[in-house]
């Protein structure tokens, strides 16, 4: 028998029973397509969040005083701080040559003022190197200059929102605005960030960071942002800091460093995690589609007794039986999952269309896994009931008329 | 040649044997037509079914053409049922779905013959039946007698040298299994060997020899 025959002997029994045909093709087409939907929601989260923490800077290394065991992991929240990182640490770290741009940070929270009007927010102390490590953009203005980073100058740069609430549409550039008790010449707006992992910089006023200290009366630094000079370079610049710092704290390592790095790495794997976990949820309503199929078959083989009964009087070996009927169920739940790439696809586009700013896609090789699954669960929930028409006693079955 | 050399069939139903067949020895050469005859319920399609190939004696040995097919695999009895044996049945046995040409065509789909060699033969076939008019006629649109016709074209597509008919004119009026006997008979000039199971003696009267059967027995 040739398989073009065996194709087109199956197409005709499946379109002898069209409501048979419908059901199955329906069950998994939505297994398909609900499969198909979570694969692409879960991909596209992940690139996002991937795609965020990509976009916090390109060799970026992170400082934090005290000692955690993990890498990547949150910075340690409670626990003494054997001892402070301050600006001479700071400072010293530039001494590496691995090292491109050094800003330390500073961050404390006070009530700001222009005008009479006034919010609390948070400040945030640093160098003019900031701008380079976060990638930062100006609005109007100029960010904070370059000089000595233990001189405490009063000017600062303001957030969007800071802008729109403290000075209402009203010129900011070269206006004063008190923090605490202190003022500040305003000097710069930064460009609005939109949505963006970690810090809101559109919520924020930047200071130098000797104005920070005195501001919140603290020595210690909240942390450390470091670009290394090259991807290469980075490694080689964790040893330097570790070395430095090492130095500097009598010979105790009490810092944590995280590398961009090892943040996207731990991130990838938890986002992969998750979209493996809902996909394989997705995927019990392909086995629920798959023993579908096989009752349905099971049905259609009790149903053609005597058709089975006359194939074989006629000469068909029980291999021709077998993939005749598997065939069928090939057929029908390649049909299916057709039908529910172009369902999840119509979903996808939906969603798209209601969430522009969030781009969804279904990852190529969820396509391929669609077509390859629909059709292992056809086939193997077909074998049974091609093996049972095959073992049908031919008598018996001509018998049933 | 068909030669069977006491052959038994027993059915165990609950604790009682039936023997459906007790011991046929029986040599039918090529070419023979033979009616097989006898009540209800002795044996006679367990006869012709195991001749078919379709059914496995209890014991005994089974020579077709000279070669012992009962110790064959379901595979390559499928293959000598297919080359060799023509099979009629009394309720036609027809595939619903499909049209009378492609139900013809389908012992030559099973052998794997080309598609155009198929074509042409089962036009030739349908002429044979007289059915030209009606090949793409699907069963439920033909009559018994078409359908009957159609049956043993599609008995016949193979070319094989035994034709074997349980009951064909039973589902049929006396005029239209007169044109299927006939239809038959023609056949079995043209040299292939005929067996025909039927419970008409007019009919049974027609063949060359008639084969009685009795409790299984085979009674002259
Ligand atoms: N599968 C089976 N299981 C049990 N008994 C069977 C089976 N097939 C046939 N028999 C019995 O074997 C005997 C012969 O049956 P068979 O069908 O050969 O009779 P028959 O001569 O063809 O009858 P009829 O003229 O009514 O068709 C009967 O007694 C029948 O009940
Ligand atoms: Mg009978």
């Amino acid at each position: 028998m040739r398989a073009s025959d065996t194709l087109s002997q199956a197409f005709g029994a499946i379109r002898s029973q069209p409501l048979r045909a419908t059901l199955i093709i329906l069950a998994m087409s939505i297994g398909i397509a609900s499969v198909t939907l979570l694969t692409a929601l879960g991909e596209s989260a992940r690139n996002y969040i991937l795609y965020e923490f990509q976009s916090l800077g390109t060799h970026l290394i992170i400082v934090l005083p005290g000692r955690t065991e993990t890498t990547g992991g949150q910075p340690p929240l409670f626990g003494e701080t054997p001892r402070d990182l301050t600006l001479s640490d700071a400072n010293a770290l530039l001494q590496s040559r691995n090292i491109a741009a050094i800003a330390p940070i500073n961050i404390g929270s006070a009530p700001v003022s222009a005008r009479g009007l006034e919010r609390e927010t948070n400040i945030l102390g640093s160098t003019s190197a900031l701008r380079r490590v976060r990638h930062l953009t100006m609005a109007e203005g100029r960010f904070l200059p370059e000089m000595e980073s233990d001189k405490a100058l009063p000017v600062c740069v303001l957030g969007q929102t800071i802008k729109k609430e403290i000075f209402t549409g009203q010129k900011a550039l070269g206006q004063w605005l008190r923090i605490n008790d202190r003022r500040f010449r305003v000097i710069g707006v930064l460009a609005s960030e939109g949505q963006s992992i970690g810090v809101g910089f559109d919520e924020i006023v930047i200071v130098p960071v000797a104005s920070a200290q005195t501001l919140f009366n603290t020595e210690s630094l909240f942390r450390i942002l470091i670009e290394a000079k090259s991807k290469p370079a980075m490694y080689k610049a964790v040893t330097d800091i570790n070395k430095i710092i090492k130095a500097r704290h009598e010979g105790e390592q009490d810092i944590t460093i995280i590398t961009q790095d090892s943040i996207v790495s731990s991130f990838d794997e938890i986002l992969t995690a998750l979209t493996l976990t809902i996909t394989s949820i997705a995927g019990i309503s392909l086995a629920v589609a798959g023993v579908l199929v096989m009752n349905v078959m099971l049905v259609s083989v009790a149903q053609r007794t005597s058709e089975i009964g006359l194939l074989n009087a006629l000469g068909a070996s029980k291999a021709q039986l077998i993939s005749l009927f598997l065939a069928e169920a090939a057929m029908l739940c390649l049909a299916g999952a057709i039908l529910g790439l172009l369902l999840g696809q119509a979903s996808v586009m939906v969603l798209q269309a209601l969430y522009p700013s969030f781009s969804i896609s279904i990852p190529p090789w969820a396509l391929l896994a669609a077509l390859v699954v629909s059709l292992t669960t056809g086939l193997l929930f077909g074998v049974l009931p091609a093996r049972k028409a095959a073992k049908l006693d031919p008598v018996e079955a001509l018998s049933k008329r | 040649m068909i030669q069977l050399k006491n052959i038994q069939r027993y059915f165990q139903v609950g604790d009682q044997t039936v023997r459906a067949l007790d011991n046929i020895t029986l040599t039918i050469e090529n070419g023979e037509y033979i009616s097989v005859m006898g009540p209800s319920g002795s044996g006679k399609s367990t006869l012709l079914n195991i001749i078919a190939l379709l059914d496995h004696p209890t014991s005994g040995q089974y020579l077709l053409n000279n070669q012992d097919v009962t110790q064959l695999d379901d595979d390559a009895l499928a293959r000598v049922r297919r080359d060799n044996i023509g099979f009629v049945f009394q309720f036609f046995h027809l595939i619903p779905r499909l049209s009378a040409a492609e139900n013809i065509e389908m012992p030559m789909i099973l052998a794997g013959i080309n598609r155009q060699e198929r074509r042409q033969r089962v036009k030739k076939a349908v002429a044979a039946v007289g059915l030209s008019d009606r090949a793409d006629h699907r069963p439920d649109q033909l009559s018994g007698g078409e359908c009957q016709r159609v049956a043993i074209a599609r008995a016949t597509i193979m070319r094989p040298g035994i034709l074997l008919a349980d009951e064909p004119t039973g589902n049929l009026d006396s005029h239209s299994g007169i044109e299927i006997i006939e239809l038959l008979e023609r056949l079995n000039q043209g040299g292939v060997t005929l067996i025909i199971i039927t419970h008409d003696q007019s009919l049974g009267d027609r063949a060359n020899r008639q084969i009685r059967i009795i409790d299984g027995k085979i009674a002259t």
